[in-house]
């Protein structure tokens, strides 16, 4: 049975493939992003139907639909045109071979149905598997970059080392944030270690919590822990909220936060004198003589 | 009134998408940076507390907008465990989770108008208000 209809589907492909295409194409309007252009939806169309039947002819051929699939990611369409697409062609082929066939009754129907099905579903899950597996790699690499970049600590100076923190801080970054800033201050054997908040949009108890919390483990293994980059903004709301943060020392901004480090390791920035003026000193004591 | 539009609070990275909705609604009516991150905040404790106590729930926005009044209405609404004692929540200081328990109080400080009506066992919905001035 399934020999035979698969016969019909194929020896009339050219008139399957254009009933698929003709609603292929009033499903474009309403479903996908109109800026596709007229051409390439018609050559990724037609290598859609291509895949479709060389997948039915070889029960199974991998690498084309493998091919496909990363090429309709590549090119940023939906999996709506995926599914879509093989739901419609189900539906055509149905139609089409039922309309060939004299005598119908319901076995013929669900021979038909199951048959088809049998082409279709391996070909939806493997094409919706392709699909969702690239997005599914994408989000992870995403994810550990992220990781990298959530909480970064800096030695800048014997005993100075400053952790930057832009962007939401959530649960498990605010984790990270404590033990990198430990591990850090040990390693680093700082004296201070200035947390910069300029980059955090929104500084809510929970954050806040997660910041003391940091400063007073800080504050235990004997270094000092400055919170640094307090807009205005959120100087008020911290105020609002009723947060106490007076058990460390807080800036407004990274530059006076270094000023106090240095302070507290007993140290200055001192100007150079520059070479021309020490020459001219030269010149003048020469003078003198 | 305009209709509400609602974030679904379930992982905690919603509690960002709630954020960055008001925050964008705020900016919109007028409402300064001050004013902004006051907004921002409040919806960070409420949504964190739905994600935190109840599991799952909403953030609802409403802008009002009428001759005397503008501003912005956010409700958090949610089915989760309730409140036994609404005083004890509002007052400074008190949590059941370890925190800082200036979650509530806070949010009653930042805005300007403020409803909790709370059941145990059958949920909590906050209401707050911001005038733009």
């Amino acid at each position: 049975m399934d020999k035979k209809f698969k016969k019909i589907a194929i020896d009339n492909s050219d008139v399957i493939v254009q009933m698929w295409l003709e609603e292929i194409n009033s499903l474009k309007s309403d479903n996908y992003t109109a800026n596709i252009s007229e051409e390439l939806f018609d050559s990724t169309n037609r290598e859609f139907v291509n895949v479709i039947f060389t997948s039915i002819k070889n029960a199974g051929s991998s690498k084309a639909v493998e091919n496909f699939s990363e090429k309709i990611i590549n090119l940023g369409w939906p999996l709506s045109y995926i599914t879509d697409g093989l739901q419609v062609f189900r539906r055509v082929t149905i139609d089409y071979i039922l309309s060939q066939t004299e005598q119908i009754d319901s076995t013929f129907i669900s021979n038909v149905l199951e048959s088809v099905d049998n082409w279709v579903e391996p070909l939806i899950r493997q094409l919706v598997n392709e699909y969702s597996g690239s997005w599914e790699n994408t989000v992870s690499l995403q994810r550990v970059a992220l990781q990298e970049l959530s909480a970064p600590l800096i030695p800048v100076m014997d005993g100075i080392t400053i952790m930057p923190l832009i962007g939401t801080i959530d649960t498990e970054r605010a984790k990270l944030i404590m033990e990198n800033l430990l591990d850090g201050a040990i390693k680093h054997n700082s004296e201070v270690v200035l947390m910069d908040i300029t980059g955090v949009p929104v500084v809510d108890t929970m954050v806040a919590h997660h910041i003391i919390q940091a400063a007073e483990a800080v504050r235990l293994i004997g270094a000092t822990c400055i919170l640094v980059g307090i807009r205005p903004e959120i100087a008020q709301t911290i105020v609002n909220l009723g947060i106490d943060l007076s058990k460390f020392p807080t800036k407004s901004s990274l530059k006076k936060g270094f000023e106090r480090a240095l302070e507290i390791t007993n140290r200055q920035v001192v100007d150079i004198e520059s070479k021309e003026d020490s020459i001219e000193q030269l010149i003048q004591s020469l003078k003198g003589e | 009134m305009q209709p509400q539009s609602c974030v679904n609070i379930k992982k905690e990275w919603d509690i960002v998408g709630a954020r960055q909705l008001g925050r964008d609604i705020a900016k919109k009516l007028g409402f300064r940076t001050v004013d902004q991150a006051r907004i921002a905040t409040t919806i960070s404790e409420l949504a964190r507390n739905i994600y935190l106590y109840a599991d799952h729930g909403q953030i609802c926005f409403e802008v009002i907008n009428t001759v005397e009044h503008k501003g912005i209405c956010i409700i958090a609404v949610d089915v989760g465990p309730g409140m036994e004692d609404i005083g004890q929540a509002l007052e400074d200081g008190y949590s059941t989770s370890g925190g800082l328990g200036a979650g509530l109080p806070g949010v009653k400080r930042l805005m300007d108008e403020f409803d909790i009506q709370t059941e145990v066992g059958k949920g909590t919905r906050v209401k707050v208000i911001k005038w733009l001035r």
